[in-house]
């Protein structure tokens, strides 16, 4: 036992003896939970999770023996946990709307019994060790969680329970630890998050995460298991696009965090999950996400610790050989947490206020990505989505070009778009993607052995129409030639029929694989045909009027992805479309 | 412990007290003061240890003597006394009456600082409340709960316009009288606060009113208790008596700027222009407590109003307010000095509750679409005039000189209305499409072709 010496905001002092860094531990009278993050003689110095108002010098405190840890089993899936895994819908039931300090309340459900089938291989007499399938729970309709040995276990299995139902703190088994020590298993264990799962190895990631949203899977790919930055200004849509992707991505499992947004935002997760279904299962999409919040209002502390339960939810599945998605909004707030200690504890700053070790806490945070071999064998992955509010949409700042050099594809939100009510905002200059190449072998195979040429015939076609506009800024479109007017209007073509998307309109909000590569191509054979006939003489003035232009631009919100017949065959008529007018200009040629 | 006065103060400076030798005080306690000449001053302990206590007052330290200062630690943080009485009422920054009446006597007294929403608890804001504004019913509406700033700058009509929110504001199909008023002003001028009063008393409204005022001569460190006592009433009159209230804050940005003051003070390390690193929380703190909650029936709809240091959107306080807030109304000088008024920008104006709170069942089918179109249309006109001002307007096509007259219009007709003007949003609409129709129905492809052939005028496309 020990006692509290200072009270300085989040940041307490307390005489504690013989405590471990990182070291968990419960303070004063109302128990407020904190982690040691300092250590000097006898006295320790502690970051609480919570307000640390009304805590007096000379009141307890206490080791507890771990470190910051986590609850992996049955019962995570469907639910909303704070940024230190409290359960929030069972906390709201026990202690009100308001956020209580000191409430325990266990992460998983104690009471619940969970169907358990064990695995026929598991026999009593053979060899088990970490990562380890025991047995299935069917969790919900869509997600099969299997039950993993805790990591750290290597030994002999002595026994196993029967096919039944459990509660998580049963016994389940029990293993003969090489050292002679007795183990005994239950339905979940615990993890500290500061620390990576293990796995076997690492794996090439090699599928896109198919998110539905044209801009990202057709122009800038993200693989399955890879890094991904969406930086935007406020107001850029960078909210509602990491809604768009953790609605539709093809991932099994979504771990979204909230980390120091908006508590309505969460709210809007929380109603509108529920009543979507998973476009690839047909499911209730709310059966394979996990929220993790922390709003702008709950401790600081909290929040700083809020992505590393969060990625490791994300491990824990992909040790179970799933694809998992973990979307954290916004990485900077979790920066700005880490500022605001270090600067509590006097740390030098470097950039903004910035503690020396941004970049690095950074960098190793992304890393924990990845597609693997599991422990078991089985391969699974986490794809990490991190988003960046630089102050002032300057992308310049610490926290941007830190994550900048980390992460390799970029979604850069652009305030200019969005002003323009283009959405998503994505800005089709400043973005890119490291994965083009292995993205371009799956479309390859999968859609059009022409994807990665339509692709990049279509971003040379939106750079050379910056140039271009440029040019009619300064002296008018009048000045540009027929063929120039013409590449300026094709990318106009692109842009609104193509990049922009509607994530409120039912029909254009998910495109499959399929439908964005028949809008690509629609866009850049109606841009061909144009050309054609602007050799051969034709004026671009006529051919912007072409009712055909007003058509293609409504063609996404008018089929959707399981209509690609009817779509397909409205690109089949686009030569014909011009036929009138190459036939006038042929003759006079 | 509440009635001992100690007379240990070893150091003061800029409104920070050391007081030495006090155990056992707890971390956010309130304090009292009482200096060589009688006055009482109030503060907070701010860092709490057994050999020296770190206390911030309220009132500054200007004269104190320190051998001649007596502190009492009352053991409670700041709290506000709360009763249906409160209406109507005015009172200081830190709760007590300045209109002369009586204090308020209840036995429920409020922490200040609140306690944050389980988000588990919160109801997603979905009413649409029609403010009779065109430029934000129209394109940014506002939902009961949503906290939804106006930036604006010096000298450009903020107040005229959130007072004109205030009058109008209502559900539809409900009269304007269903709102309560908390009142919050901080570094706010006399002049200013008396043209709230004013407009509070013609309206009829004062006894709905509660105000907080904390002037631009008062204490500075009071104004960070200012907005947190505006907002204990607000939550108690939202969701202890089921009103919907309505916080109007003004300025946002007196406020950061006590902040940082007193961060200088206790040498807090500077992140951005000298703000402390935990603006953005601090902000958060006050921003996220308007809202709906599960099963009661009141709400809370704030209205922050802010000044933009310089008009710079990308200074700290109105970038942070934006990233915390769900969306803002922005007011531009360009506008005001043409004369239309509300003089709001529409393009960097956003509401992001706006999705789920107009439409079918709530508005009318065409309305978010309406919205888009305008907001592409005029994004687009307004590139047609820059190009206009290099080559001009003679050297235009004739489409691109309809869409100069639509800018023209929209912004004299659509966004520009009478200070006491208070369109329904139908008539909003229906301004709307009256604008749409100068433009061709096929470059309008953000609504429907059913919607073009019902509203606009020259028929589908």
């Amino acid at each position: 036992m020990g006692k509290i010496l200072e009270i300085n905001g989040p940041l307490v002092k307390l005489e504690l003896p013989e405590t471990v860094l990182g070291e968990q531990v419960r303070v004063g009278r109302l128990g407020l939970v904190g982690e040691v993050i300092g250590r000097d003689g006898d006295t320790a110095l502690a970051q609480l999770y919570e307000d640390t108002a009304g805590l007096r010098p000379g009141e307890v405190a206490d080791g507890l023996g771990w470190p910051l840890s986590v609850e992996l089993g049955p019962g995570l899936l469907g639910a909303i946990f704070d940024g230190v895994q409290r359960p929030l819908q069972a906390v709201w039931e026990q202690s009100g709307d308001r956020m209580a300090r000191g409430v325990a309340v266990p992460s998983l459900p104690r009471d619940k019994r969970w169907h358990f089938v064990p695995d026929p291989h598991r026999r009593a007499g053979t060899p088990l060790a970490g990562g380890d399938v025991l047995g299935t729970v069917q969790e919900t309709e869509s997600i099969l969680h299997r039950i993993l040995t805790p990591p750290l276990i290597h030994g002999e299995l002595m026994e196993l329970a029967p096919e039944g139902d459990y509660t998580i703190e049963e016994i389940l088994g029990r293993v003969r630890m090489s050292d002679g020590r007795i183990e005994k298993l239950h339905l979940f264990h615990r993890w500290p998050v500061r620390t990576p799962r293990p796995f076997k190895r690492r794996d090439h990631a090699v599928a896109p995460l198919i998110t539905g949203q044209r801009i990202l899977d057709t122009f800038y790919p993200l693989l399955k298991g890879g890094k991904a930055a969406i930086p935007g200004p406020f107001g850029a849509g960078k909210t509602m696009l990491q809604q768009q992707i953790a609605r539709w991505c093809n991932a099994e499992i979504v771990i979204y965090v909230g980390c120091g947004e908006r508590g309505n935002e969460l709210t809007d997760v929380l109603e509108f999950m529920p009543e979507l279904k998973d476009p690839h299962t047909g499911r209730p999409l709310m059966e394979r996400t996990l929220l993790v919040a922390n709003t702008s209002n709950m401790p600081v502390v909290a929040r700083e610790a809020s992505v590393y339960v969060g990625i490791t939810l994300a491990e824990y599945f992909r040790d179970q050989g799933l694809d998992v998605v973990m979307v954290a909004d916004s990485t900077s707030r979790w920066a700005e947490a880490l500022r605001e200690v270090a600067g509590r504890l006097g740390q030098m700053p470097v950039e903004e206020g910035y503690p020396a070790y941004l970049g690095s806490r950074l960098a190793a945070f992304y890393e924990r990505a990845g597609r693997v071999e599991t422990m078991a064998g089985h391969h699974g992955s986490v794809t990490l989505i991190g988003a960046v509010s630089p102050p002032g949409g300057d992308f310049s700042e610490p926290v941007t070009s830190h994550t900048k050099e980390i992460i390799q594809t970029f979604w850069a939100l652009s305030k200019e778009l969005a002003d323009a009510r283009h959405y998503p905002s994505v800005d089709w200059l400043e973005s890119f993607s490291g994965y083009i190449g292995s993205a371009a072998k799956w479309w390859a195979e999968n859609v059009d052995p022409n994807w990665e040429s339509e692709r990049a015939q279509a971003l040379d076609l939106l750079a050379a129409s910056e140039e271009l506009q440029r040019i009619v800024n300064l002296v008018g479109v009048e000045a540009l030639s027929s063929e120039q007017r013409w590449t300026l209007e094709a990318a106009g073509l692109i842009k609104e029929g193509l990049l922009q998307q509607s994530a409120i309109d039912e029909i254009d909000s998910f495109a499959s694989p399929e439908k964005q590569f028949a809008l690509l191509a629609a866009m850049l054979e109606i841009f061909r045909q144009g050309m054609k006939l602007v050799k051969l003489g034709a004026p671009a003035r006529r051919l912007i009027q072409m009712p055909l232009l007003a058509q293609a631009r409504r063609w996404k919100s008018q089929h959707t992805s399981e209509d690609i017949a009817a779509l397909k065959a409205k690109i089949a008529a686009i030569p014909g479309e011009f036929d009138k007018m190459m036939l006038e200009y042929e003759q006079t040629a | 412990m509440k009635n001992i006065e100690f007379r240990t103060a070893t150091s003061a400076q800029g409104g920070l007290l050391v007081m030495g030798g006090v155990p056992g005080v707890a971390a956010g306690s309130r304090v009292q003061l009482r200096d060589h000449a009688g006055r009482l001053r109030s503060g907070l302990v701010i860092r709490a240890a057994d050999d020296a206590v770190l206390v911030e007052v309220f009132e500054g330290t200007d004269d104190l003597d320190l051998e001649r200062t007596w502190v009492r630690f009352l053991d409670e943080p700041f709290k506000l006394p709360v009763s249906r009485d409160i209406l109507g009422r005015i009172f200081n920054g830190a709760g007590l009456p300045r209109d002369g009446r009586p204090p308020i006597i209840s036995a429920d007294r409020r922490d200040v600082n609140g306690e944050p929403l389980n988000p588990a608890a919160r109801a997603y804001p979905r009413e649409f409340i029609q403010t009779g504004i065109s430029a934000i019913d129209g394109m940014n509406s506002l939902t009961r709960g949503q906290k939804l700033p106006i930036f604006s700058g010096g000298g450009l009509p903020h107040n005229r316009v959130a007072a004109q929110i205030v009058r109008q504001a209502k559900l539809l199909g409900e009269s304007a009288s269903e709102f309560v008023v908390v009142f919050a002003a901080f570094g706010a001028s006399h002049a200013d606060a008396r043209f709230f009063e004013e407009s509070f008393e013609e309206s009829g409204v004062l006894n709905k009113v509660v105000m907080f005022l904390n002037l631009a001569d008062e204490p500075v460190i009071e104004r960070l208790l200012t907005p947190r006592a505006a907002l204990t009433a607000a939550e108690y009159l939202a969701f202890d008596l089921d009103y919907h209230v309505l916080v109007v804050m003004t300025d946002m940005t007196a406020y950061a700027e006590a902040l940082r003051e007193v961060a200088v003070l206790r040498g807090d390390v500077p992140a951005r222009k000298g703000y402390p690193g935990y603006l953005y929380s601090d902000l958060a703190e006050i921003y996220e407590r308007a809202g709906r909650i599960k099963n009661r029936r009141g709400s809370i709809t704030m209205i922050p109003v802010l000044s933009m240091p310089s008009d710079d959107i990308t200074h700290p306080i109105p970038d942070l307010t934006g990233y915390i807030t769900e969306g803002q109304i922005v007011l531009g000088r360009e506008l005001s000095n043409q004369g239309v008024y509300p003089p709001v920008t529409v393009l960097p104006s956003l509401s992001r509750l706006m999705k789920d709170g107009v439409g079918k069942n709530f508005t009318r089918e065409d309305h978010p679409h309406v919205a888009s179109q305008l907001f592409a249309s005029y994004a687009k006109a307004l590139e047609v005039r820059g190009l206009a001002a290099i080559i001009g307007a003679e050297e235009l096509s004739d489409a691109d000189r309809r869409y100069l007259e639509f800018a023209n219009a929209f912004e004299r007709k659509f966004i520009g209305q009478g200070e006491d003007e208070d369109r329904s949003v139908y008539e909003t609409l229906n301004l709307a499409w009256d604008l749409l129709s100068m433009l061709p129905a096929d470059a309008l492809i953000r609504v429907s072709e059913e919607e073009l052939a019902k509203y606009h005028k020259g028929g589908a496309a």
